[in-house]
């Protein structure tokens, strides 16, 4: 189940042999279009020439996400806006967003992408495919959508929100294929339930999930629920959007497509390259952009990269599922805590739901998680004891795992809140509470 | 015998329990008596009703997780030491009281307790021989 069968089961030397002579000319193109690169890179002493072997790229400085927002909005475009067709932003939670442009190449190239991860699991020209991201200036649901369209699919695009409408859709017009956030599909299957639409009732067989992180426990449930199969898919606005790597029907690892993206490790402390196969923050150099080409963009997402070959017969790298954005590490009394880990003890224990909400306070200078979760089992309710047992089953697993205490607070069903997009399940409060 | 009781779980914040009542008295079911016991998050509300089945079918719909169990309901006449009869009956016969609560009504002389023990049966059963009476679903509609 391939979309380029010839380019994505290329042999590894040939593959890297494409990817030296594109990085040779991404920089060559960015030194001579982007004002910007022409003075860091000469600044740092590298040009085209000096780059031998891919592993040269480390002489390339990094570029962060300020490096964006500081050329807002067009300083790092390389085409004129007359080659440029499509412009779209990330969600600015802080200042102002990070735009992006395409040119018509670009739009090519990703849409091909997309289709790869599309076609690695099976879909296929027969499938009716609901969108259920939010169209509009965030790249998931246009990337998907053309992806799709690409492929072949009868493409439904529904947008987010109106969840009874979705669900009714999901039934009505047979989608065999959902895209969405993870915690979107949740929150729809809960909904169809209490619809009264069945399993059976639906034709759904596919999940492509993305745009947020979602624990192996997680998808299990999303799974259950809709009664699919579903794969993760990985991306970001700055470096295309959906598409820079996603799971075959294997789900060993997100395959990186690798001639339109150099993927490297560093240590997201000292911006120094890691070993191959050691886990640390994802740094990505576009390969064939033309409208907003990036050298050694630090994606702050921290994974690992396999580069041993997949049983599919793909033969580009493999990244990990994403263990958690540097950004979301929540640092509480010194401990790493990644809310993913708390995803994943949530979703495995029976009588709750598999949504929550993280609530960090600081008292007397010390850091205090709370964790409320939704209560489901009415079986609980014949005694105090059941009740206070499987809080503390919950505390217990989350200690294990997270090595600290947090409190826990058992919460009426669909009380918490629900997301349409990428869910927002932290309230960190640390910083508005006086010691 | 034993009758039905509604358990629901209710979060210690201000409007839920407000919300149950709407939802009860939308349904024009009767409490006849309650009990609500909390930890600092949260409590179990336990009701008894004149319509069990359609007091769960209101407050399911509204969101709440709850549900039916039985228990035992006694009726105690009026006067000083009765309660006692009652309690020495249970403690003589080996039964483990998990939680009660009593209520009065307008009419007759009775007060009437709502025992929730380990075995239902064993318990109407000693109480019956002892000659407690025992409060069936039907009385509780009729009080």
């Amino acid at each position: 189940m391939f979309f380029q069968k010839e380019i994505e089961t290329m042999p590894r030397k040939e593959l890297e042999r494409l990817q030296l002579e594109r990085l040779r000319h991404q920089v060559d193109y960015c030194a001579r279009n982007v004002p910007f690169y022409a003075k860091r890179l000469a600044e740092a002493g590298v040009t085209a020439e000096k780059i031998k072997t891919l592993s040269d790229v480390k002489y390339i400085p990094l570029t962060t996400k300020a490096d964006i927002r500081d050329n807002y909005p067009y300083g790092l475009f390389a085409v004129p806006m007359k080659q440029i067709v499509r412009i779209h932003a990330s969600s600015g939670t802080t200042g102002k967003p990070t735009v992006v442009g395409y040119t018509r190449n670009d739009l090519d190239n990703w849409s091909d992408c997309v289709a790869r991860l599309i076609r690695a699991v099976g879909v296929d020209d027969g499938d009716i495919a609901q969108v259920s991201f939010g169209y509009g200036l965030f790249t998931g649901a246009l990337g998907l959508h053309y992806g799709l369209e690409k492929v072949g699919c009868a493409v439904i695009p529904v947008s987010s929100g109106n969840t009874e409408k979705q669900a009714m859709l999901l039934k009505d017009f047979g989608t065999t294929v959902l895209i969405s956030t993870p915690s979107y599909a949740m929150y729809m299957s809960e909904v169809a339930k209490g619809m009264g639409i069945t399993r059976d009732e639906l034709k759904l067989r596919i999940g492509l999930f993305g745009s947020e992180g979602c624990t192996d426990a997680l998808r299990d449930k999303i799974e259950q629920g809709f009664g699919l199969f579903s794969t993760d898919n990985y991306g970001m606005s700055e470096l295309m959007g959906p598409g820079v790597s996603g799971e075959c029907h294997l789900r060993c690892g997100l395959h990186v497509n690798e001639d339109h993206f150099l993927p490297e490790i560093i240590d997201p402390e000292t911006g120094e390259p890691r070993e191959r196969g050691e886990s640390g923050e994802l740094v990505v150099t576009t390969l064939t952009k033309e409208g907003i080409p990036l050298l050694r963009y630090r994606t702050k997402d921290l994974t690992r990269l396999n580069y041993e070959p997949c049983a599919c017969g793909r033969t580009f790298a493999r990244m990990d599922k994403v263990r958690g954005r540097s950004d979301d590490m929540l640092k509480i009394r010194g401990v790493n805590v990644f809310p993913s880990q708390i995803e994943s003890v949530i979703a495995a224990i029976n009588g709750i739901a598999p949504h929550y909400e993280l609530i960090l306070t600081r008292q007397n200078y010390t850091d205090y998680l709370e964790v409320r979760v939704e209560l489901t089992d009415a079986s609980l309710l014949e005694n105090y004891a059941a009740l206070d047992g499987l809080r503390q089953t919950v505390v217990a697993k989350l200690q294990t795992v997270l090595g600290i205490k947090a409190k826990v607070t058992l919460a009426a069903p669909s009380s918490l809140k629900r997301y349409e997009g990428k869910a927002k399940r932290i309230i960190d409060k640390r910083n508005e509470t006086p010691d | 015998m034993a009758i039905k009781q509604v358990s629901i779980f209710v979060e210690n914040k201000p409007g839920t329990l407000v919300s149950i009542t709407d939802a009860i008295g939308a349904a024009g079911v009767d409490i006849r008596a309650m009990s609500i016991a909390d930890t600092q998050d949260f409590g179990i509300l336990r009701l008894i009703v004149s319509d069990a089945e359609k007091t769960k079918q209101a407050v399911r719909e509204i969101g709440c997780v709850v549900s039916i169990t039985e228990v035992v309901a006694v009726a105690v006449s009026d006067r000083p030491g009765a309660l006692n009869d009652v309690m020495h009956v249970l403690s003589e016969n080996g039964v483990n009281i998990e939680y009660m609560y009593a209520f009065l009504t307008s009419r007759g002389h009775n007060a009437y307790v709502v025992l929730r023990v380990a075995d239902n049966d064993k318990a109407a059963e000693i109480l019956a021989s002892k000659g407690v009476k025992l409060v069936s679903e039907e009385d509780i509609a009729n009080l």
